[in-house]
């Protein structure tokens, strides 16, 4: 079997009947088996996942994704499947229930062959603060994977899964998908529905996919995306045929470097990767030009202080009551967000602090808002670097908020963007970042379509261990 | 600029106890450490102008989201899993830490 299927030649594959589901799920395992020892990408391996293929083969149905073995980031509830956030504190815990995104995918004749690690909770860009270990990162095991939902990322770049989904608060898919070298599509806030996803910062999270393409990244959010009756603050804008982007001209479009996202500080390797990356665009026929911002350096701000005063708040539920352990066994992560959160919800110091990131979350949205009148799309480095070192986040108390500065902006005014791969620094990876306004997921894809199919990036492969 | 004295090892404690949070040995001073550093660090959001800037509570627009108060079948539990994840049950009941003393 080839080594390197994506989702969408699976699903063909599966059509004709040219493999069938237990193969395909036989080959993951035995990857799984090889590979994770040393990648760590995995919490838990669905030990009913080849019994599911079975089943799967016996009786076709008109889904989808009929067939189609997807890992999920441990942070979804998944029906009788043990699911933690990558934290003790859920070691043991059983969900009742799906979330909404498992239950579209169960729906459409998908199934679960595992759930991958994050940092705990979600807190992280690492993997480092996961309770089960940090995953590493297939091109150099020496480096990290990037989070939160680095094993989701790290699984699909090292061929343990076809596909996988994630979560993004502000980064969470976008940079392991960078740092991994692969695409991360994190959707518009109330794209995707969070029913059933542990809760982090509630106003910024967004559940999207990881996988090997921008067509499977498409296929998939056709599927995800939509109003979601658990999940009110889900749109009831149409949702829109995503894979109709896939191989389509992107002259018309009009694109935005985002000047201020070439940091000063940044590695001139790294702004040299970009700026090619953006003649791409004009090769393509896309009228390509800087672009000034908002500094995105308050974002690290307003993001910090928003995302934990959600966390303090969505932590509060984990009691030890009906479920989960008792509360000593939130990590040291989990407890510097809630404390900090705590506090800038607590009264004399929330007009200071809560209200004011939240004012300043408004001159973000209005400063995207008057970009997005003249351009379709704006362009960045997903992360100012490649893939750090394992153990970097040692003593750093804020490395997901400040790894993840050039993603904040555009999450805290809740829109969608997509990570692509764009290069590579001392054989790591980097990540593109094409970003545009509220429910433009179709053009960003297909912009992001256009540059893969421009470029080979996204067909190199790391030989997992090598290094 | 506020003092880096402010968020000592009392007011650590103060908030964890708010958080019903436990700390052990001596992180009530490690975390006052980083506690004054990230207050100092997003200290530079006090340079924006916001004196005419609204809060955006909302950010794609939606309002008054409604839906009809009934009983979604689909949605649920059996008591038997609705206790399922508990540590301690009694009866039937979840168990929970006394109140009073």
């Amino acid at each position: 079997m080839k080594n390197n299927l994506t989702l969408t030649e699976s699903i063909k594959l599966l059509g004709k009947k040219e493999i069938s589901s237990v193969e395909l799920t036989k080959y993951l395992l035995q990857n799984i088996e090889k590979r994770d020892k040393q990648i760590n990408a995995f919490v838990t391996v669905n030990d009913k996942a080849l019994d599911e293929a079975k089943l799967k083969d016996n009786k076709q149905t008109k889904g989808r994704l009929h067939g189609i073995p997807l890992v999920f980031k441990d942070n979804f509830l998944t029906k009788r499947l043990r699911t933690t956030a990558s934290s003790k504190l859920l070691n043991n815990y059983i969900p009742q229930y799906n979330a909404t995104v498992v239950q579209k995918l169960l729906d459409e004749g998908a199934f679960i062959l595992g759930k991958t690690n994050m940092d705990a909770w979600a807190h992280g860009s690492s993997t480092e603060t996961s309770d089960y270990g940090s995953t590493k990162n297939p091109w150099n095991l020496k480096h990290l994977p990037g989070g939160s939902s680095g094993g989701s990322a790290a699984a699909v770049v090292s061929d343990m899964a076809i596909a996988s989904i994630g979560s993004e608060t502000a980064g969470s898919i976008r940079q392991p998908a960078a740092w991994s070298g692969c695409v991360g599509l994190k959707p518009t806030y109330g794209r995707v529905s969070r029913y059933g996803v542990i809760a982090m910062g509630s106003s910024l999270d967004s559940p999207g996919p990881l996988t090997k393409t921008v067509e499977d990244a498409a296929v998939l959010l056709e599927i995800l995306a939509g109003k979601d009756k658990y999940d009110s603050t889900t749109s009831n804008i149409d949702v829109q045929k995503y894979t109709d982007s896939i191989g389509k001209s992107i002259d018309s479009l009009k694109i935005g470097i985002a000047e201020d996202y070439l940091l000063d500080d940044m590695r001139s390797d790294v702004k040299d990767i970009v700026v090619s990356s953006a003649k791409v665009f004009g090769e393509l026929g896309a009228k390509v030009e800087y672009v000034k911002t908002m500094d995105p350096h308050y974002a690290i701000g307003v993001y910090t202080i928003i995302q934990r005063s959600e966390v303090s708040s969505n932590l509060s539920r984990f009691d030890g009551v009906r479920f989960g352990n008792d509360r000593s066994y939130f990590g040291e992560e989990a407890k510097r967000r809630i404390m900090l959160g705590t506090f800038a919800l607590s009264e004399g110091y929330t007009e200071k602090y809560y209200k004011n990131a939240l004012k300043i979350r408004t001159l973000y949205i209005n400063d995207f808002n008057s970009i997005f009148e003249k351009y379709d799309l704006i362009i960045g480095p997903t992360s100012p670097g490649p893939a750090k070192k394992v153990g970097a986040t040692k003593g750093q108390d804020m490395f997901g908020e400040m790894e993840d500065i050039l993603i904040e902006p555009s999450t805290i005014a809740g829109l969608p963007g997509i990570s692509v791969p764009c290069g590579f620094v001392d054989g790591l990876p980097i990540g593109l970042n094409i970003f545009g306004t509220h429910f433009s997921e179709s053009k960003i894809i297909k912009a992001a379509d256009a540059f893969e199919k421009a470029t080979d990036w996204h067909n190199r492969k790391p030989v997992v261990g090598s290094k | 600029m506020i003092k880096k004295t402010t968020f000592d090892k009392k007011f650590i404690l103060k908030m964890a106890n708010l958080s019903k949070l436990e700390l052990k040995g001596d992180e009530a001073v490690y975390f006052s450490e980083q506690f004054n550093k990230t207050i100092e660090t997003i200290s530079d959001l006090k340079k924006l102008n916001t004196a005419n800037t609204k809060e955006a509570y909302n950010i794609t627009g939606l309002r008054n989201v409604f839906r009809e108060d009934v009983v979604d079948p689909t949605r649920i539990l059996s008591h038997q899993e609705a206790i399922s994840g508990a540590k301690k049950t009694h009866k039937g009941y979840f168990v929970v830490k006394g109140i009073f003393r």
